[in-house]
């Protein structure tokens, strides 16, 4: 099993179908198939243990990827958003390796006897193997190896197999499934999970990969449009920027080809989605959750799912559009602290088990427990019918007097204040109760509200308990390139303040 | 001869451009056929004088999943030919495509 077969098949069967497309470079299947041949007896040819990829968005990402594939050596794309230093060092843990990338970020490379760098446009122009190079089959071989963020310390190294890529993809995609004029735009960089799962699922799918280098919410419209664009997949923070465009511009977003829109990789805000659906009314909007260790999706809230929430008097039902919905390919249960396996509406850990779950990192080992569960770390609840909503990071319950506070209950009574645009909920060190409640807020532009006005707001409508007992307002949140909001470092900021 | 099938293994017919994957499989050895005769698993090449049945040859189609009739295997056809899949000797069907829980 190697996931070289899903570039072979689309080859096989739709060889002159457009595989991707990016600026004014496209590639049909066949064509990437041949590019990613040449890859591999490079990559062969150089004694690499890795394929690194240190790069925007560009056809060299796919063919890097199946090019590593059929070579029999892990592909692992770096995060180029990274300082120098940060990105030398996750460097030096690759070596030896095949370094491919552009003139910018070439510069910030320090050199070294054993990471060979090649130029993107030189990688794409290698000579055919006179041979054809038959991929090695072994399932349990590393296809991809993604560099965690590192929010606790160095970042960790997180191994895809190929048979977890592949169970995954087999598991939820159909072969060719896509229509002749189908495409979908893909704006998240080549170094995240979701911009390896988009490179894999619409080879298979055969559907046209429109590629674009950075997001901004009038280029990915103009994009869409130019290439009739009808699949997408979007995080929250980038729906928002269009939703706001949108709004900005007289609010037709004259997308006739556009069908399908999926989004995930954080919480999306509830006005977000709910003012998209009515913006986009003719489009099918899935919530997909899922994380680097499982081979990302494992829960999907589909199309149907979000128009019966939006339109239903039911609160039970109508709450649906704040779910991430109900398990893919795999198995959800929620547990306790000490272990317990907890009913429905009962939040506690969210563990998931299915072969698509790798949950194994570099030197550390596989973090599945003796039954195959994976502790995913995210806070969780699911209802009487499966639907799974998530309440934060298990590192981001604040423990008050050993009570467990979670963030977004307070952050959600907090955002309802008309002045307020946006908060983080933290844990600042306290003498008496070991952890409290702090929150940092922005005000919209122009309004007003007082640290003790949100004080009272939140008393009345939580436990006192849940009372911020120290407020700081900021101009802005530190965000990550994913609109992550980095709690971290607002966290640090609380410590650094005492 | 009756092997035992693991989810991932690769098989190619022993007469025709058929190449399948086990997407799952029943416990226990079984013997997987295509055109009538056994498939190939790993490096094994066909033996000398098999040719495709005439009874069994109504095709593989690339992307197609093919099953048996209580569904407890599933072959995946990842290269089309001429043989027909079999499982013991019985036929497999074509699984109709069902709505995948799919995010893409």
């Amino acid at each position: 099993m190697n996931i070289a077969t899903l570039l072979d098949m689309s080859a096989e069967a739709f060889g002159d179908r457009v595989a991707v497309v990016s600026g004014d470079t496209r590639l049909t299947y066949a064509e990437l198939k041949a590019a990613a041949q040449a890859a591999a007896q490079r990559i062969q040819a150089s004694g690499a243990s890795y394929v690194a990829l240190l790069d925007v968005n560009s056809v060299a990402a796919p063919v890097a990827i199946f090019g590593a594939a059929y070579a029999g050596v892990p592909y692992v794309p770096l995060n180029y958003r990274l300082t120098p230093p940060e990105i030398n060092e996750l460097i030096a843990r690759i070596a030896p390796a095949l370094l491919i990338t552009s003139a910018e970020p070439a510069r910030i490379v320090e050199p070294r006897s054993d990471v060979v760098l090649i130029d993107r446009a030189a990688f794409l122009s290698l000579p055919a193997p006179a041979e054809p190079i038959e991929p090695p089959d072994d399932p349990r071989a590393v296809a991809v190896q993604l560099f965690t963020s590192g929010t606790t310390g160095k970042p960790k190294a997180a191994i895809l197999r190929h048979e977890n890529l592949m169970s995954y993809i087999v598991g939820t995609v159909e072969f060719a499934a896509a229509d002749e004029d189908d495409a979908i735009v893909v704006t998240v960089p080549p170094y995240h999970i979701a911009g390896i799962s988009a490179v894999l699922s619409s080879t298979y799918a055969c559907r046209r990969m429109v590629q674009l280098e950075a997001f901004e919410a009038s280029a990915w419209l103009a994009a869409c449009r130019e290439h009739r664009v009808s699949n997408a997949f979007l995080v929250p923070t980038m729906l928002q920027r269009i939703v706001d465009h949108l709004d900005a511009s007289g609010g037709d977003a004259q997308l006739p080809a556009l069908r399908a829109l999926a989004y995930g990789g954080g919480k999306m805000p509830l006005a977000t989605i709910q003012r998209a659906m009515a913006l986009l009314p003719q489009v099918d909007f899935t919530n997909a959750y899922g994380l680097t260790e499982t081979s990302s999706t494992i829960a999907v809230l589909g199309p149907d799912d979000h128009r019966a929430a939006a339109s239903s008097d039911d609160p039970m039902v109508r709450r649906r559009l704040a779910s991430v919905g109900k398990p893919g390919a795999v198995e959800i249960e929620i547990r306790d602290d000490e272990g317990r396996v907890l009913g429905p509406e009962q939040a506690g850990l969210v563990f998931v088990r299915g072969p698509q779950v790798s949950g194994e990192y570099l030197s550390l080992g596989s973090q599945l427990d003796a039954d195959g569960w994976f502790p995913t770390k995210d806070r969780g609840y699911l209802d009487a019918e499966g639907y799974l909503y998530l309440d934060g990071r298990a590192d981001d319950v604040i423990v008050r007097g050993g009570e467990n506070i979670s963030p977004g209950e307070i952050e959600d009574v907090l955002l309802e204040h008309p002045a307020v645009a946006d908060v983080a909920v933290v844990a600042m060190p306290d003498v008496q109760w070991g952890e409290g409640v702090a929150a940092a807020v922005v005000l919209k532009p122009g309004a007003q509200a007082a640290a003790d006005e949100l004080q009272a707001l939140v008393k009345s409508r939580l436990r006192s308990s849940r009372v911020p007992q120290r407020i700081v307002f900021k101009d802005a949140l530190p965000y990550n390139e994913l609109g992550k909001v980095l709690r971290r470092l607002i966290r640090q900021e609380f410590v650094d303040a005492q | 001869m009756a092997t035992v099938l693991k989810a991932g293994a690769r098989f190619k017919s022993a007469v025709c451009d058929t190449q399948v994957m086990v997407v799952k499989a029943p416990p226990g050895e079984h013997q997987l056929g295509c055109g009538g005769v056994d498939m190939l698993g790993g490096t094994a090449t066909a033996p000398e004088g098999v040719s495709l049945a005439a009874t069994l040859s109504g095709g593989t189609l690339i992307g197609k999943r093919y099953v048996n009739e209580d569904e407890s295997l599933e072959l995946l056809c990842t290269k089309g030919g001429q043989g027909t899949l079999t499982l013991n000797g019985t036929a497999l069907d074509v699984k109709q495509a069902k709505q995948l829980p799919s995010s893409d």
